[in-house]
């Protein structure tokens, strides 16, 4: 137990520093963007390189999610529960911050915080799939079988996820897309070693911040499910 | 299957008997109609817009009629523990699961089919024989998706304090997956669409139709096994 919040301190430091030299590049490293026409894009565009990280991300989590609840109807241990749990509440924060950032670009870019497009709408989905995945969670008490009930829900609202990620490429859509194939409207590829390196240190820093607060949430929950456990005992005595 | 074909039998054996939750359903998926086409009364004339609103009125209705429907199909079963016989039973928990979506089916398309004529004097449709078939070829998919997922769900708020506050709040986001191509086709069939430019959202709806009915059908087990 304590050896493992220290390694949660590590990893909390570590996410830290790398989120800085993240932040860092974004402002005063990466050189203005020109689009296909040679034209300066408008400074907004920076937050793509923690918008896509942040996407991909979320649906990382929300695979946790789909395996922990997998194994959980498997083996039955409540660890798999409390590893589900955790992914999905960091899944939902992130789902909720794609929303959010894209919208801050869609307002510069669009003039319009909102759109009805499908990538737009498939994201809103996913996450409010997540957010139901919460409701169903609070309205169970009994341990094992709000475990095993909301497996099975992490395993259907998972369908939403592929539908989130191919969206743009199954039909034409206002959402840019960035890379493999031009069916999706506009935006190139992204060239330039500054760009990709830029992205990939955002990738990593947001890969590390999921960790932190995916590891300090199964923390949590282990102390919960310890502290419990212990009321539980005093009560029986 | 064939056993999934008696458990069907039995709830639809049981439903026509008071034909209870049939006419409620029509009932309601009318109110929704007669509701909208009063709100959008003004301009029912003009056939653009008509259009575009349209194939959605047309899914809201279905899907809330629907649900009414879905959020009693174990209900009824837990009186005199009847779940509990059902589940003893000497047949595979997924022979139930494909029983309860088999009567769903014939329920809510009864309840479609009744709607649908109504949808077409209020909205002032004249369909060709060809697009008729083709509506109903996307009713069925869209209805298939909904009630593979919807019978799953139900099951699954069973369990649960708040359960008719739950299903639709669990059901709706997983369903726009299937709810969004829905509408999409049937606006292009109602708009005069051949079947060639349906292929994309008609690829859709069976491939989701399949993934949902396989994923439930290998869970439903665990929503049951108490």
């Amino acid at each position: 137990m304590a050896s493992n919040s220290r390694k949660t301190g590590v990893l909390a430091v570590a996410t830290a520093g790398v989120m800085l030299l993240a932040v860092y590049m974004l402002f005063f490293y990466l050189p203005p963007i020109k689009d296909e026409a040679g034209e300066v894009l408008s400074g907004s565009f920076r937050i793509f390189f923690f918008h896509m990280p942040i996407a991909i991300i979320s649906y990382l989590a929300f695979g946790v999610v789909f395996a922990a609840s997998i194994l959980y109807l498997r083996e039955k241990s409540l660890k798999w529960d409390i590893y589900a749990r955790s992914a999905a509440e960091v899944g939902t924060l992130f789902a909720f911050l794609v929303l959010v950032t894209g919208s801050i670009w869609a307002k510069d870019a669009w003039g319009w915080y909102w759109i009805w497009d499908l990538r737009l709408t498939t994201s809103l989905v996913l996450f409010l799939v997540y957010l139901a995945y919460m409701m169903l969670r609070k309205a169970l008490e009994e341990p094992e079988k709000r475990a095993r009930l909301s497996a099975v829900f992490g395993i259907l609202g998972f369908m939403s996820v592929p539908l989130s990620f191919f969206s743009i490429r199954l039909w034409r859509s206002a959402h840019p897309l960035m890379f493999g194939g031009n069916t999706g409207g506009s935006g190139g590829g992204l060239e330039g070693t500054a760009l990709q390196l830029t992205l990939l240190v955002n990738f990593i820093a947001y890969f590390l911040l999921f960790l932190t607060l995916f590891s300090l949430k199964v923390q949590n929950e282990l102390m919960g499910e310890e502290l419990d456990a212990r009321r539980y005992a005093e009560s029986e005595a | 299957m064939i056993r999934s074909f008696y458990i069907a039998a039995k709830d639809l054996k049981a439903e026509f008997r008071t034909k209870q939750m049939l006419n409620s359903m029509f009932i309601f998926s009318l109110l929704v109609l007669v509701v909208f086409s009063i709100s959008f009364g003004d301009f029912l004339g003009d056939t653009e817009k008509v259009e575009k609103l349209a194939p959605g009125v047309l899914w809201i209705a279905f899907t809330f009629a629907g649900m009414l429907g879905l959020s009693r199909t174990f209900v009824m079963e837990t009186e005199n523990g009847c779940l509990e016989a059902l589940m003893l039973c000497p047949v595979d928990r997924g022979a139930i699961y494909t029983g309860k979506i088999l009567s769903n089916l014939v329920i809510v398309f009864l309840m479609e089919a009744v709607t649908l004529p109504f949808f077409i004097i209020l909205f002032n449709y004249s369909l060709g024989i060809g697009t008729l078939l083709l509506l109903l070829l996307i009713l069925f998919l869209g209805t298939f998706g909904f009630i593979a997922v919807g019978t799953l769900l139900s099951a699954l708020t069973l369990g649960t304090r708040t359960r008719e506050l739950l299903l639709p709040v669990l059901l709706l986001p997983v369903l726009l997956p299937v709810l969004i191509p829905s509408v999409e086709a049937t606006a292009g069939v109602l708009a005069g669409n051949s079947i060639g430019d349906l292929v994309p959202e008609i690829r859709l709806l069976a491939v989701y139709d399949l993934v949902f009915f396989v994923i439930s059908h290998l869970v439903f087990e665990y929503v049951v096994s108490d």
